[in-house]
């Protein structure tokens, strides 16, 4: 089976890998590069639970060909912290319990920070449409729009 | 198993010259937020997919003499944030913003919505409301083509194989026309539609209407253009008899089938309603153009 090689940005770092044409973006963040942040949930673009930042855009890493990253820069959950120190998103995150299982939450992370880059004060609202395409089946999702509402406040006094 | 060809041709040629050569079956990809769900389940097969994103202009949106060119591939959230278009072509943009998540918006194309030739597409009314065209290329060279003419039925598309559509072109606006586009779903988003209203109204300076477009999206096998609506609309201010003739024409129209979304009564009933309320909006945002 022939196999694409494909030259990409991933968290800053240039990143090269070989696939086949019908694995998605998530497959091989996943299985090739061993970036397991992003999940698979529903593989329909339904639930967010693969959101990755794709040059600035939010996008369900599910719904792309891994070969459509040529040349692109990624973002997955994964480049969020810097060392030990996480990101306020991820510090407010555990401040209000704002997971359970914890499968929906990279995406979910991942989503609310592309909401803050272009909305530092976002209203409850506003907040709820953008995540409306980032299923959670445990919070109810109140604590999760606390918890981004809490970071977007701390983020703007920074 | 059979191994499954991906190409990115980087000019309109050499997409034409794939899809004219390709042996088997060759889908083209935009976004591609409707082609890989029906690629991961299996509902389709193809042997090659021939991904125009690398081709130059095939997304971005530019202004020609007051007309919207944009490129088929542009991702919806692109469209959402030009102002230009937005305060052009309203009832186009809030169409094509209702597909989906963030996410799917940050991917879906107008090319996508309406080559995938679901009965419920978003923009597809908004866009033949707008009298909107398709540039497509093929081996016989470039053509324009009015949006209606290019869905026939559910999945199925009037372009040949060696066809793609590379861009969207919505005309100048007239002065004093606006458009909008409602649909019905059961939640408050991310759903399919039940019913979809595109209407595209230009008044005169005393407010009637002069010229009309009434489209229907979800309650036929394609999106509906309706004359008998924009002839109930035409030669009148927005008054009860026009509504009530409007909201007669549309129910009229409609040839829906039953589904878990909504029976046949009751979408025919919705018709009625989204397209006097999108009339309503239309109306409005044109009369504030005075």
């Amino acid at each position: 089976m022939s196999k694409h090689h494909v030259t990409t940005t991933i968290n800053g770092e240039p990143t090269e890998f070989l696939c086949e044409a019908q694995l998605t973006l998530l497959d091989v963040l996943r299985d090739e590069l061993r970036l397991t942040g992003s999940k698979e949930g529903c593989s329909s673009g339904d639930c967010g639970a693969c959101s990755v930042m794709v040059d600035g855009r939010l996008v369900c890493s599910c719904l792309m060909l891994a070969v459509e990253a040529e040349g692109h820069a990624i973002e997955t959950v994964e480049g969020m912290a810097h060392g030990h120190d996480l990101h306020p998103l991820q510090r407010k995150f555990l401040e209000h319990a704002a997971l359970q299982c914890g499968f929906c939450t990279p995406g979910v992370l991942v989503a609310a920070k592309a909401l803050l880059e272009r909305n530092p004060d976002p209203t409850e609202t506003e907040a709820r449409y953008w995540l409306a395409g980032n299923l959670c089946r445990c919070t109810g999702y109140d604590k999760i729009i606390r918890a981004v509402l809490d970071a977007a406040t701390e983020m703007r006094a920074t | 198993m059979r191994t499954l060809g991906y190409a990115a041709p980087s000019t309109v040629e050499d997409a034409v010259r794939v899809l004219s050569g390709a042996s088997g079956v060759a889908k083209v990809l935009s976004g591609g937020t409707d082609l890989l769900v029906q690629l991961r389940s299996g509902r389709i097969k193809p042997d090659l997919i021939v991904d125009t994103k690398k081709i130059p202009g095939i997304s971005g949106i530019r202004e020609e003499d007051g007309a919207f060119v944009i490129g088929a591939a542009t991702p919806g959230a692109v469209i959402g944030e030009h102002a230009a278009l937005r305060q052009a072509w309203p009832g186009v943009v809030e169409a094509t913003n209702l597909i989906g998540s963030t996410q799917v918006q940050g991917r879906a194309s107008l090319a996508g919505n309406l080559c995938n030739a679901s009965p419920a597409a978003d923009s597809v009314p908004a866009l033949i409301a707008a009298r909107a065209t398709c540039l497509i290329a093929g081996a016989s060279g470039q053509r324009e083509a009015p949006v209606e003419s290019i869905t026939t039925g559910p999945g199925r598309t009037s372009l040949k194989r060696d066809e793609f559509i590379i861009a969207f072109r919505l005309p100048k606006r007239t002065p004093r026309s606006a458009d909008a586009y409602l649909r019905f779903i059961p939640r408050t988003e991310m759903d399919i539609a039940v019913v979809g209203a595109g209407i595209n109204v230009t008044l005169d300076a005393s407010g009637v209407c002069t010229d009309a477009r009434v489209v229907l999206g979800a309650v036929a096998p394609t999106a509906v253009l309706v004359p008998e609506g924009a002839a109930a609309l035409i030669g009148r201010t927005l008054d009860d008899t026009a509504l009530a003739a409007l909201d007669r024409a549309a129910r009229g129209a409609c040839k829906p089938i039953d589904d878990k979304r909504g029976t046949i009564e009751y979408r025919i009933k919705v018709a009625g309603v989204m397209a006097r309320r999108a009339a309503a909006i239309a109306y409005a945002r044109a009369g504030e153009r005075q």
